[in-house]
């Protein structure tokens, strides 16, 4: 018997993410995924100083939180040749670099573990022999026997109190869960260590922009930390050495903590390797340059990136394809907007429009009309080819171009599984390019920082290139757009400025181009064509289709686009 | 199981607070001087001591953490014993926490809550029953678990986002923002409306508003209301506020924006560390210059600290670890209503800044609650220039509405620096 499911609220991402299903046979057979939530930043932005645009593109999202600042100051220094100095950029590296390490962090253990791991079932759970698991897993200092049987304590005093909280009506006793007791207490008690190391370690970014959630020290031109050793109100030696105590920090606990415990859980779902592939195209746009060179596309400059650029088609891992950002284009067949020229039309962002029109049910309502528009989400295609993005298509990308640092470790984490590359094709195999992402980039992190001290001592640091700060130093129009590699994915801004004003602005987010919906040639995008063959064992409890689902990640205020004022020259802005 | 109502806790709160009123008959509070003596006489059950000590806490460090609580609140010292006892005795309020059109760095900002171990002991002190960005269930699940939470009155609500009067702009479970707002609210006993698009609309309102996007004083109405602005929020506003609520079974005194007074009423001018350069006329003129590392006052370079209430500057963020305007940015005014439209362009200077003196907003609060703050600054080790600023404000309480105040007057400093200042801002 088929039958139609719907989830929503999707929980533990981030926004507003609905998902229907169709279920026959114990399988998922079709899927539709639709955002319906927006609110129109960009459009916001349409009029305003380009120079500010950073602020405005940052409330895109408060978990992702640098990202799109980051990408807003490419796009505008794109459009006005502005070149930031080394220091900054190498500061704004580990800004974003911190954001990975966080990010993926909090979704490793605050997002997703609950799919697999029972929190009750660590109730039962012999803490001595949870003790040897994590010995034989890393030397993670906090590891006694008396440790896990504090956590078990805590948690039995917490169910014992009668009201689960956030845990209440989990898929607790779910027959998919299949981790022994022991290291579900293993990866309970790390979710609560992870909740103290997230709030440490983001202090990251309040060394070097003022705060977190939404650091404040982007500019058009650099960034607003000054360098100077010898000002107690500058970055100086005290302050990079509390970054370096930081990140050491970081590569200890996704070394110790983080890998080991991903490794140690996967172990126990091999079939997940399995199962939802989608696409089996993938795409990024590289990041984080030793010369302070943003990304490009092509290939020409990613010698220069730690993460290069490039597209990946049909999981073939053999041939990695030079990318061109002119090639990326947006549909809106079956989401709530329409296109002057038709809405059959693949646009390029630069030519981008966003016109509204919401032909959703008036809520409250059961069921989208997924036969015609479902989704606040355009649909991103390369050349007309549906990509995956985030960090399995970074990793795959990074293995296909040889980078031996990423290479080795897939290798040997995929021999710790008895897996081969073609498991990284996979529900599990997200989560693991997650995973040893966090490791390479915490490593990476630790060598940024070393090359920015190296410029210090050499005496550069500027941090802020006020040569076309003047809005007298523009030409009259201009256009660009700045790339990123985010903890999700390729992100991408496009700007247009005409007499010292935002006149057009338009972001292409990660989760736009894995959560949007179909296109007009009827293709599934990525979320959606992953999880058709996802099992699922009781459609009331759909724990199954979570898995696939937050093995992506969803960042869903990102991915909405936004509306236009009617009947203004500003409808050619779109928004994400 | 849950032991009692909301309505019935709030009660059994009350009793404490009083009975330890009676035992400490000093009156008025604001008049006693330290706030650590007292707070150790707190009487805490056993089972609670047990509680802290399965959290690694000690008792004098939850004391402690109850003084400087009671510090941020701006409370007379003489109510921490009050505060650590309805803590200890709190049974785990239930709390839904709803999200409309936002970004989710609200919530991120209330789980970056300064203190690891204490703030975990405030996860625990309350049952969050619906978050969606934290809660195992999905779905229908998700549903039934805030269904379970609101079918008793009595429940805290926090909404974070604005609510778009466009309702297919925002549905969850197939059901309008508006629809799930009104139905949560009437069984609610308070409603904290977090971050400055739950407050004040945000920025889905600002201009042109795409999605006619209204705050949640817009939707609600005849229900205690808190609002506790900022894009985020500093994580302490949220946390000191639910606190007041578990102490006192009350929301805390608020300015006529309905913000929280404790955290929203100071000026951000008032309390900066760079004050001292603004009133000896040293000004940062552009970013990278040789003012901008030495820590001068950022004015000039668009600071919209004068401006703007709210306690980054004494509070700071991430666990104390600094704020914008340490790091070398101007503020940007977060927590003020439309400020992407009234503080933008953000990198010019203000057109007109007026008396810098306290507004009436910042009178009502008064003599206790500069003390209070005082002994925060003091905690922060904010200079004595600071506190003498406070405490000198405070004292001649002048009727200044905003705007009312000569140019020039009040604090402008006496070489005429901040005359000079203000000319020059009116041009």
């Amino acid at each position: 018997m088929s039958q139609r499911i719907v989830v929503d609220p999707v929980t533990r991402i981030e926004g507003h993410l609905r998902v229907e299903a169709q279920v026959e046979g114990g399988q998922v057979t079709d899927a539709w995924s639709s955002g319906t939530m927006w609110r129109g930043i960009e459009n916001v932005i349409l009029g305003r100083d380009p120079r500010e645009a950073w602020l405005f593109a940052q409330r895109i999202c408060g978990v992702c939180t640098t990202v799109h600042a980051q990408a807003s100051v490419r796009a505008v220094e794109d459009a006005l040749d502005i070149k930031p100095p080394l220091a900054a950029s190498l500061i704004r590296d580990l800004i974003a670099l911190s954001q990975i390490i966080h990010d993926h962090t909090i979704h490793f253990y605050q997002m997703q573990a609950f799919d697999w791991v029972d929190v009750l079932a660590a109730l039962r759970a012999d803490p001595v022999k949870t003790a040897a698991i994590q010995a034989s897993l890393s030397d993670y200092p906090v590891s006694g026997a008396s440790y896990f049987q504090d956590v078990q304590g805590k948690l039995q005093s917490f169910v014992n109190g009668g009201n689960l909280g956030p845990f209440a009506n989990g898929y607790w006793g779910h027959p998919a869960y299949k981790l022994p007791p022991e290291v579900d207490l293993l990866a309970v008690s790390h979710y609560l260590d992870a909740l103290q190391f997230q709030r440490n370690f983001i202090r990251v970014q309040a060394y070097l922009g003022g705060k977190n959630p939404h650091p404040q020290t982007y500019l058009v031109g650099g960034i607003a930390r000054p360098i100077d050793l010898n000002s107690d109100d500058a970055l100086n030696d005290e302050g990079l050495a509390q970054l370096e105590d930081l990140f050491t920090s970081a590569l200890n606990f996704v070394t110790q903590a983080l890998l080991p415990d991903l490794v140690a859980i996967s172990s126990y779902y091999p079939d997940w390797a399995k199962i939802g592939a989608g696409t089996g195209n993938y795409l990024d746009f590289g990041d984080f340059s030793s010369t302070g060179v943003p990304p490009r596309g092509g290939t020409l400059n990613n010698a220069s990136l730690f993460f290069p650029a490039g597209i990946i088609r049909d999981r073939d891992l053999t041939r990695l394809e030079p990318l061109d950002p002119m090639r990326l284009t947006e549909e809106v067949a079956r989401s709530w907007y329409t296109y002057s020229g038709g809405d059959d039309e693949a646009v390029q962002p630069y030519q981008g429009e966003t016109h509204p029109n919401y032909t959703g049910p008036t809520p409250p309502y059961d069921h989208l009309d997924v036969g015609s528009r479902y989704s606040w989400l355009k649909s991103p295609r390369y050349g007309g080819a549906v990509m995956e993005t985030g960090p399995l298509a970074r990793m795959l990308i990074s293995y296909a171009a040889g980078r031996p640092q990423v290479k080795n470790l897939i290798n040997s984490t995929l021999g710790q599984l008895r897996l081969g590359t073609d498991a990284l094709f996979s529900t599990l195999g997200r989560q693991l390019a997650r995973g040893v992402e966090t490791v390479v980039v915490a490593q990476q992190a630790l060598v940024v920082l070393a090359q920015l001290r190296e410029r210090i001592a050499a005496g550069d640091t500027q941090t802020f290139d006020d040569s076309k700060w003047d809005p007298g130093t523009w030409p009259s129009s201009a256009r660009g757009f700045g790339l990123h590699a985010g903890p999700r994915g390729a992100l991408s801004h496009w700007v247009e400025i005409t007499d010292g004003k935002v006149s057009n602005y338009q972001v292409i987010s990660p989760t736009t181009w894995n959560a949007g919906p179909r296109d007009a040639s009827g293709q599934r995008g990525p979320y959606e064509a992953a999880l058709v063959g996802t099992p699922v064992h009781d459609p009331t409890q759909p724990v199954e289709i979570l898995r696939t689902l937050h093995s992506f990640d969803p960042c869903m205020a990102c991915a909405a686009h936004i509306l236009d004022a009617e009947g203004t020259e500003l409808l050619r802005i779109k928004v994400q | 199981m849950r032991e009692s109502t909301l309505a019935q806790r709030v009660v059994s709160l009350g009793f404490p607070f009083l009975r330890k009123a009676d035992a400490h008959p000093v009156l008025p509070a604001a008049q006693r001087d330290s706030a650590a003596s007292d707070v150790f006489d707190a009487d805490l059950s056993e089972g609670f001591l047990e509680t802290l000590r399965a959290h690694k806490v000690s008792r004098r460090r939850f004391l402690g953490y109850c003084a400087t609580l009671t510090a941020v609140l701006a409370l007379p010292p003489a109510l921490a014993p009050a505060v650590a006892e309805a803590l200890a005795a709190t049974s785990r309020p239930r709390v839904v926490w709803l999200e409309f059109q936002d970004c989710t760095g609200c919530t991120e900002s209330f789980l970056r809550s300064s203190d690891p171990d204490i703030g975990q002991l405030i996860l625990d002190l309350i049952s969050l029953d619906y978050q969606e960005t934290l809660m195992a269930a999905a779905g229908t699940q998700a549903e039934a678990a805030k269904a379970a939470a609101m079918a008793e009155p009595g429940y805290l609500l926090v909404v974070e986002g604005s609510i778009p009067g466009d309702v297919g702009a925002c549905t969850i479970g197939g059901r309008s923002a508006t629809d799930i707002l009104t139905a949560a609210a009437s069984g609610a006993a308070a409603i904290l409306a977090v971050g400055t698009c739950a407050t004040f609309g945000g920025i889905p309102k600002a201009r042109p508003n795409p999605t006619s996007a209204i705050s949640v004083s817009d939707v609600v109405a005849g229900k205690p209301l808190v609002n506790i602005s900022g894009c985020p929020p500093v994580p302490d506003n949220i946390t000191a506020t639910i606190v007041h609520f578990l102490s006192f079974g009350s929301l805390p005194a608020a300015d006529e924006l309905g913000r929280p007074l404790f955290a929203y009423g100071n000026r951000i001018h008032d309390a900066c560390e760079r004050r001292a350069h603004y009133d000896a006329g040293e000004f940062a003129l552009a970013f990278g210059d040789e003012g901008h590392a030495n820590g001068w006052c950022l004015y000039k370079l668009g600071c919209k600290g004068p401006d703007t209430f709210n306690s980054c500057p004494t509070t700071r963020w991430n666990s104390g670890t600094s704020w914008p305007v340490q790091a070398g940015h101007g503020c940007i005014g977060c927590s003020e209503p439309d400020f992407w439209d009234t503080m933008t362009p953000f990198y010019a200077t203000l057109p007109d800044v007026h008396d810098f003196g306290v507004e009436a907003t910042a009178n009502d609060i008064g003599l206790a609650v500069v003390a209070g703050t005082a002994a925060l600054f003091a905690a922060h080790g904010v200079g004595k220039a600071v506190q003498q600023h406070a405490a000198d404000r405070a004292a001649r309480k002048r009727p200044a509405d905003r705007g009312e105040g000569p140019p020039g007057s009040g604090d402008t400093p006496a070489d005429g620096s901040g005359d000079q200042t203000d000319g020059e801002a009116a041009q």
